[in-house]
């Protein structure tokens, strides 16, 4: 496996407004958009009344939030019907958040609202004007890794890396919440995280050994 | 998922008036959302009452006191559900994830919709989702459903851990709506399925649930929640037992027990309850008394193991709470 994917599950590289483009000529997202708005040049007046939500058709009056993400103050319209999680990959490209099931079931999603962890696949951004959340983007100082995030390097913590982002999420306040105390209970209080892949063992020795540095 | 107004009240009189008016109402969201993105739930108006005072979590005297907006994380994690109702909190942490006890409302707990597979399949038939349709999971894929308090028309267990909790230590809710403010058992919230598997609850249009009290007894401490499930966490009970217990030398004055998992909505066990009256702690008072629950099972074809295993569980609560598991 490669560690070096563009759309990096640890997060180094993306600037936290996502407006940035990558260090090394086209991602693989960036042709994958341009490929997308050709389509939908293509078929433009079906697709003109197409929302940024991939989730229904129609057009929706759009409401004005605030969001405090990792630190930026973000003034946004949003269509009730988008989710946090549409909110941060497509509205503000901070795609290090993944969508997995979209319906609360594998954690890939997570992320930190007002310090608390939840999947952003089951709330409605417009639920949350004035809100502050981190997600997988903002951890980094810079260069240097939150100590979460190097624990999965150390560890072996993930091998697709899907399921990645959510993980260290949900870690960073499993070890907050004070949860992380042993092996079993850091696997009963991380269980709202699926890896398909079974990293489970790294990723409890990450955990741990995460929480034994904070 | 399908477009809809939304709006957010500061006050309750407006939150009722609005869903007086139509609109269902908001909380975690966490059944809701993620229904009406499949197009189960097809409401054209919300109204999100997060803003509302009433995540408060007190003690007034014995009593346990939760405000409906209170997250299920926060009343788990609380110093006075711990002192007051252990059981309360342990039921709390075996449902859902850490990320969804985060988000979930208790009042949304008690009112989430059931996770029978059919009902979430549009081309299947459901009488919960489209009543007269007919019944996909009678004959269908039906290990998971339930052997009491079913009928012809819904076999559909009720999903929430907490509630079997409440309904076990006799719980009361408080509600107001357009016409006012009224109090009931918490068990008087749910509906058999009946010919009329749609309507799941006792509430009347417009009803806000404000507040759930959990009685003080002397059973309290002694209380325990196991949950049998396919995998060690975040699952849902395949079958699952609350149980209480008020214990005088070595032998029962009083017992409570509900079980979830197994009936159409959390199941108290009355007759289970009085065997145990006066009965000595022990294996074979356990499970005399728990061989009454079954009175009136009706096991679907894929889910005669619960007969077996609802008595098992009830048998292992009791001896978790009795300190001779």
């Amino acid at each position: 496996m490669t560690k070096s994917n563009h759309d990096a599950p640890l997060g180094k590289g993306r600037s936290s407004s996502g407006d940035e483009e990558p260090q090394r000529g086209l991602s693989r997202r960036s042709i994958l958009q341009m490929a997308g708005g050709a389509a939908s040049l293509a078929a433009a007046p079906a697709a003109a009344a197409q929302p940024a939500s991939s989730d229904g058709p129609a057009t929706a009056p759009t409401t004005r939030i605030r969001l405090v993400v990792n630190g930026s103050a973000r003034e946004l319209e949003v269509d009730p019907r988008q989710s946090v999680l549409d909110v941060l990959r497509e509205t503000l490209d901070l795609t290090g958040t993944k969508k997995g099931c979209n319906q609360g079931a594998c954690g890939a999603c997570t992320v930190l609202i007002n310090g608390r962890r939840v999947t952003s696949c089951l709330t409605l951004a417009v639920m949350h004007d004035g809100a502050e959340i981190t997600t997988i983007e903002g951890l980094a100082r810079g260069d240097e890794l939150h100590p979460l995030q190097a624990a999965f390097i150390e560890h072996d913590g993930f091998q697709c890396g899907f399921c990645t982002p959510g993980q260290i999420m949900s870690g960073v306040a499993c070890i907050a919440e004070g949860h992380a105390t042993s092996p079993e209970q850091i696997q009963f209080w991380m269980s709202g995280n699926i890896c398909r892949c079974a990293a489970y063992p790294g990723i409890v020795a990450a955990v741990a050994d995460a929480a034994g540095r904070t | 998922m399908l477009p809809f107004s939304f709006e957010k009240v500061r006050t309750e009189q407006d939150a009722i008036r609005a869903a007086a008016a139509g609109a269902r109402y908001i909380a975690g969201g966490t059944t809701l959302i993620d229904l009406m993105r499949d197009e189960v739930e097809r409401p054209e108006r919300l109204v999100d009452i997060n803003a509302l005072p009433m995540t408060d979590i007190r003690a007034d005297g014995a009593d346990l006191v939760i405000g409906a907006l209170a997250r299920m994380s926060d009343v788990a994690a609380h110093p006075e559900t711990k002192r007051l109702q252990p059981l309360i909190a342990e039921s709390l942490i075996e449902g859902a994830s850490p990320q969804l006890r985060n988000m979930a409302s208790m009042g949304g707990n008690l009112l989430q919709r059931v996770r029978c597979p059919y009902f979430r399949m549009l081309d299947a038939a459901c009488n919960k989702r489209d009543p007269g349709s007919g019944c996909s999971a009678i004959d269908g894929l039906n290990a998971g459903h339930a052997i009491l308090g079913t009928s012809d028309h819904c076999v559909a267990t009720h999903p929430s851990d907490v509630a079997v909790a409440l309904v076990a230590l006799g719980a009361a809710m408080r509600v107001r709506g357009p016409n006012g403010e009224r109090t009931f058992p918490v068990e008087e919230l749910f509906r058999l399925p009946g010919d009329t598997p749609h309507l799941e609850h006792t509430l009347r249009p417009g009803e806000l649930i404000v507040e759930i009290r959990v009685p003080g007894g002397p059973y309290a401490r002694q209380a325990r929640y196991l949950k049998v499930r396919d995998r060690a966490s975040y699952e849902f009970a395949l079958v699952s037992a609350a149980v209480a217990l008020e214990l005088e030398g070595g032998s029962i004055r009083q017992a409570r027990v509900a079980v979830g998992g197994v009936g159409t909505r959390p199941w108290r066990m009355r007759a289970v309850e009085e065997a145990l009256r006066g009965k000595p702690v022990g294996r074979d008072a356990f499970a005399e008394a728990a061989h009454l629950a079954l009175e009136g099972t009706r096991p679907l074809s894929h889910n005669h193991y619960k007969v077996e295993l609802l008595p098992r569980t009830i048998v292992r609560a009791l001896e978790m709470a009795g300190g001779t598991a």
